[in-house]
């Protein structure tokens, strides 16, 4: 009996000991996700905007007055396959700074990450009218084109072919065709981002989610302010050509 | 047994000294509002500030001080009389005048669905940044009731009623414009306005005409109105973004509203978004009360911009003057915000004198 006593608590302590080591068990981790901006190599804050200081790949010179963008199922994936969802979704606003720090406190272990989320809402969760915080935002695409949520919201001016200073809306949405009103085509066009790894150390890591805002003009199309200015939320064609400029803006 | 009975008698003791003590203290009553089903389907639960609680005393008394000319210098002028009841909440006139006949330059703006103003930005330059600093201003302000508030106490404190109410309302008879502020702020907040046509039809309980269909189509179509961007929608029944933006009013700026409070000049010419709910009542239009009509408004979204450094590149077709809508579209689209229009919260008795 004694010898058993003795190979239970031997047991129990190694287990215990093993456990610690590996930093299997999930504990309360602080996440914090900064969501920074930048055009090629230079900073973007609001401090920046309302200035044509910015020039594309096409040569148009350009201003931001507005950069309002969604993200959604962020997640943490462990190297072992474990998912660990940090928020269903964020708004991000450039001209809000509360927005561009999100903090949370949520049960995983240490150790090595992928980082991911996913650009808008996809279809399951772009439900029309859904939630009051983007409601109040105003951020909801209208039933017209389709209903649901905007992806971004990215306004500012250019100067055009002729010299002019006029707006821009690059308003990414669900790729809608209403040719036919009663007949809405539409094409989920939010898109996932994995970023990469995160280290999880000491319950807590810090995830810097850079943007450059300049490859939304640039890769792989090259995008002419002149033809694509304004109401592009019904183009469905300016809709998909977002969508692929938009998988290379996000990086760590 | 004798030692349990000592027990007993000292814990029943006990118990009725602290009924007692509870019976003394008093409380006042404290209210929720009451959120239309529409809104607690759409939006965010109202914002009530933790210092300022909604109580049935303090609303009764904001409602007293809100339509009592005893906050002008001549006791000629109360909040109401700029904020009419009848009409939303504002009045008739482009500029109001003062107690001295001398008019302003804004717009005296309606007051309905406050607490929803999520970022608590008030009035059209957005320089007040809560109700309760928005009411502390204009019984001062020189070109409205131009009292002082020094003065304003003494007459509240030595008036027969006020005193008690504010005992009732805060549990003191010390009168301070604090607390004047503070039951103002609490009956604004209960000013909620949601049972118009539209609502109605959202809630499944009306037909809209064709016309107000198709106006609604033009409000939320980009290519068209393009006005859900600002003003709200089916799924922001509050009919404003509550931020600031230059719709297109003036190429160059006599009034810089928002610029003019925060110094920044790419601010300039911009004003808050009104809410669209109600404009059957709330003419003359604009932060300057320019337009008579909301024809007028909306013909100049169609072809009256005039472009300026600062215009929102929300606004479209510049160079047009607008999205030049027809005449049906022009039409229609007047019929579908006038069924926005809530005849049930101007004649709301818990609203009136």
């Amino acid at each position: 009996m004694k010898k058993l006593i003795t190979l239970f608590l031997g047991l129990s302590i190694a287990f215990t000991s093993c456990s610690s080591d590996s930093d299997v068990a999930p504990k309360e981790t602080t996440i914090n996700i900064n969501f920074t901006h930048n055009w090629e190599e230079d900073s973007v804050t609001k401090d920046d905007f309302n200035n044509i200081k910015f020039t594309n790949e096409h040569g148009e010179e350009l201003s931001i007055e507005r950069l309002r963008y969604l993200v959604s199922n962020i997640y943490l994936t462990h190297t072992s396959g474990s998912s660990y969802k940090v928020e269903d979704y964020l708004l991000v606003d450039v001209n809000d700074e509360e927005t561009l720090s999100y903090t949370t406190n949520t049960l995983l272990p240490n150790g090595t990450y992928n980082f991911s989320f996913r650009f808008g809402f996809s279809d399951e969760n772009n439900i029309d009218g859904e939630y009051p915080d983007l409601n109040i935002a105003s951020f909801e695409v209208p039933m017209i084109m389709g209903g649901g949520y905007h992806y971004m919201q990215f306004d500012g001016k250019f100067i055009d072919m002729n010299d002019t200073t006029v707006g821009f809306n690059y308003h990414a949405i669900r790729a809608v065709d209403n040719t036919d009103p009663d007949n809405l085509i539409l094409k989920d066009t939010s898109f996932s981002v994995t970023l990469g790894e995160v280290i999880v150390k000491d319950n807590s890591a810090t995830i810097n989610v850079k943007m450059n805002i300049a490859e939304w003009f640039k890769n792989p199309n090259e995008w002419d302010l002149n033809v694509l200015n304004q109401m592009l939320m019904p183009n469905y064609e300016a809709q998909l050509l977002m969508n692929a400029n938009g998988k290379s803006v996000f990086s760590l | 047994m004798k030692k349990w009975l000592h027990i007993c008698f000292l814990l029943i003791f006990i118990s009725c000294s602290s009924g007692s003590d509870q019976q003394e203290e008093y409380i006042p009553i404290p209210v929720s509002l009451e959120v239309p089903i529409l809104f607690q389907q759409k939006l965010i639960a109202p914002l009530i500030p933790a210092d300022n609680p909604l109580t049935e005393e303090g609303i009764a008394l904001g409602k007293k001080l809100f339509f009592d000319t005893i906050l002008s210098k001549d006791n000629t002028q109360s909040c109401a009389t700029c904020h009419n009841p009848e009409n939303s909440f504002t009045d008739t006139d482009q500029f109001s005048d003062g107690i001295d006949g001398i008019r302003g330059t804004r717009n005296s703006m309606p007051l309905f669905n406050l607490v929803w103003n999520f970022d608590e930005r008030f009035t059209w330059d957005g320089k007040e940044f809560s109700l309760e600093k928005q009411a502390f201003e204009p019984v001062s302000n020189p070109i409205e009731m131009h009292s002082n508030w020094i003065d304003v106490e003494k007459k509240l404190q030595n008036h027969p009623e006020y005193p008690s109410l504010f005992q009732l309302a805060f549990k003191t008879v010390a009168i301070d414009s604090a607390l004047v502020v503070k039951a103002i702020a609490q009956f604004e907040r209960t000013l909620i306005s949601a049972n118009s046509k539209f609502d109605k039809y959202l809630l499944g309980q009306v037909e809209l005409t064709d016309n107000e269909l198709n106006g609604f189509n033009v409000f939320m179509d980009e290519t068209k109105g393009d006005c859900f961007h600002c003003h709200g929608s089916n799924n922001n029944p509050l009919w404003t973004d509550n931020k600031f933006h230059n719709n297109g009013l003036d190429a160059t700026f006599t009034d810089l509203g928002l610029g003019g409070v925060t110094g920044d000049t790419n601010d300039n010419g911009k004003f808050r978004s009104p809410s669209l709910r109600n404009l059957a009542f709330t003419a003359p239009y604009m932060h300057d009360g320019r337009f008579l009509t909301i024809d007028e408004v909306i013909n100049h979204y169609s072809e009256g911009l005039q472009n300026s450094e600062t215009i929102d590149p929300l606004m479209k077709k510049i160079d047009q003057g607008g999205v030049n809508l027809t005449s049906q579209d022009k039409a229609d689209l007047k019929a579908f915000l006038l069924s926005l229009s809530d005849y049930d919260f101007i004649n709301n008795p818990k609203f009136q004198q």
